[in-house]
């Protein structure tokens, strides 16, 4: 058996490895995985958002030109803007909401890990990575989705011609701002949560709920 | 600047110096430890004993860096833990201490195998080095058969022995266990606490317990107790025996 040997002073104390990303990365993914139908509901208020998003840019698209001088068509466009960053934000705020649950559930986690050696960048990055993942995936779920409805209604409104109305490039570019939203919208709702999983104290792990 | 020296260099692995530990609940100030010093032989088994509310925990806390005293020192193989920054500080619970709680703590996402070689993966060890050494820890500890089991797949004694041979990853100078059979069974606690005895004699592993468990006395080597954040007495074990057969000597 082998015995412990240890250099001692404070020339022997390193400061700890930073990680490579794909570490976290890892971890975060089992996270989704194991705790799927939580992550589920988180993604499912981003999805939403982003459905909606498209659907109103999408509908836009597919509509016959209207003229852009008309008060009404003016007032109709702004009402939908508001809808559409209403929608978003409610969003955000139901990530944020969620992953503060995920950091207050699991605080005897996060202090665990931090007396195994994590450094605070680490948890940093393993909630960032948990919810930018979600995040990547619902926008892309939520495109096709909000896209979908628009598309089917317009193909029972106009029949063959939707399939020439709108060019891929113009779908491609919608695809990237909607994923564009929805990732930056998950970014921005998890910094509130990343900052107090990072904070929680590594003494946490002691504690026993009676 | 630094030469390495091992570790026959130093007799004690931990010191604790006049540590003071209040916190503050609004405008009531709660002292945990009133001064308390200590110095820990390397290898030996300590007990700290003391009522519930008696600081243990905290003192638990303090040694482990966990957190920081509001005043004296807690130096750990000769380095005040104090002048260490937070990267640092975590480089010496991920090399240095092992932690073992009453509650097991093993990551419920990770099979017992991930929970073992997750502080091997913080320190920066090659996944193959890591599995290979989690296997043979598991081994160790009696559950190689269980390498893939998640914590909810284990009962209460498994998932312990899963969290000691975590904390044995990296070949840590202290184990600091915090009531490691407050939630077991009479016979389970005394499996785990036998377990702990044989890492402490085979691998010469210092163990630091608080416990409440009168089972621990029979195997510790030196048992501090503490009241009120104080240190009241502490006693050797050779002392207890003594004790205990005046005791039976009387009666008998
Ligand atoms: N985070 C904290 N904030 C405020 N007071 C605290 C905190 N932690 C501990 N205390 C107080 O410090 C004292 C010592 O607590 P500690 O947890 O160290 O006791 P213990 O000996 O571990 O008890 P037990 O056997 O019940 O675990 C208690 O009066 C407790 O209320
Ligand atoms: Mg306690």
């Amino acid at each position: 058996m082998s015995t412990v040997q240890h250099a001692t002073g404070k020339g022997a104390i390193r400061k700890q490895v930073q990680l490579p990303l794909s570490v976290a990365f890892r971890i975060a993914l089992l996270n989704i995985r194991v705790r799927f139908l939580r992550a589920l509901i988180t993604a499912a208020g981003i999805m939403l958002g982003i459905a909606f998003f498209t659907a109103v840019r999408a509908a836009a698209l597919y509509a016959p030109p209207l003229d852009p001088n008309d008060p009404a068509t003016i007032e109709a466009a702004t009402r939908q803007t508001w809808l559409v960053v209403m929608s978003l934000l409610m969003s955000t705020v139901g990530i944020s909401n969620s992953m503060l649950m995920a950091v207050t559930e699991r605080y005897k986690e996060i202090g665990t890990m931090k007396c195994l050696g994590a450094l605070d960048s680490f948890i940093v990055k393993l909630f960032f990575l948990e919810s930018g993942l979600l995040g990547v995936v619902a926008s892309f779920i939520g495109f096709f989705v909000g896209w979908g409805l628009v598309f089917l209604i317009n193909l029972f409104r106009q029949g063959s011609a939707v399939f020439s109305a709108v060019s891929l490039g113009a779908l491609g570019w919608l695809l990237l701002q909607a994923m564009a939203i929805g990732v930056l919208l998950t970014v921005v709702a998890t910094i509130l949560p990343a900052i107090r999983a990072a904070k929680m104290p590594p003494a946490a792990a002691l504690r026993v709920e009676v | 600047m630094a030469t390495t020296q091992t570790n026959q260099g130093s007799e004690f692995v931990v010191r604790v110096r006049d540590v003071v530990k209040e916190y503050q609940m609004g405008k009531l100030t709660v002292r945990a430890l009133d001064g308390v010093t200590l110095d820990i032989y390397r290898g030996e088994y300590l007990s700290i004993m003391g009522p519930s509310g008696s600081g243990k925990s905290t003192l638990f806390n303090m040694i482990g860096g966990l957190d920081k005293p509001t005043s004296g020192s807690v130096f750990i193989d000769d380095v005040d833990m104090a002048q260490l920054d937070p990267q640092e500080l975590a480089f010496l619970r991920c090399h240095r201490i092992g932690y073992i709680f009453q509650t097991f703590n093993l990551i419920p996402v990770m099979t017992a195998l991930e929970n073992v070689t997750l502080p091997m993966v913080f320190a920066g060890v090659t996944a193959d080095e890591a599995r290979e050494r989690g296997i043979e820890l598991l081994t160790l500890v009696g559950l190689g058969g269980r390498l893939h089991h998640k914590p909810t797949e284990l009962s209460g004694g498994q998932q312990q022995r899963v969290a000691i041979a975590r904390a044995l990853a990296n070949n840590p100078s202290i184990i600091l266990a915090d009531e490691p059979t407050g939630n077991l069974d009479l016979k389970t606690g005394k499996e785990i606490i036998e377990l702990l005895k044989k890492l402490n004699k085979e691998r010469g592993v210092t163990i630091i317990s608080a416990t409440h468990d009168l089972k621990m006395l029979d195997i510790s080597d030196r048992i501090v107790w503490i009241r009120d954040g104080k240190i009241e007495r502490v006693e050797l074990r050779s002392e207890l025996e003594l004790k205990v057969g005046e005791v039976e000597g009387e009666a008998g």
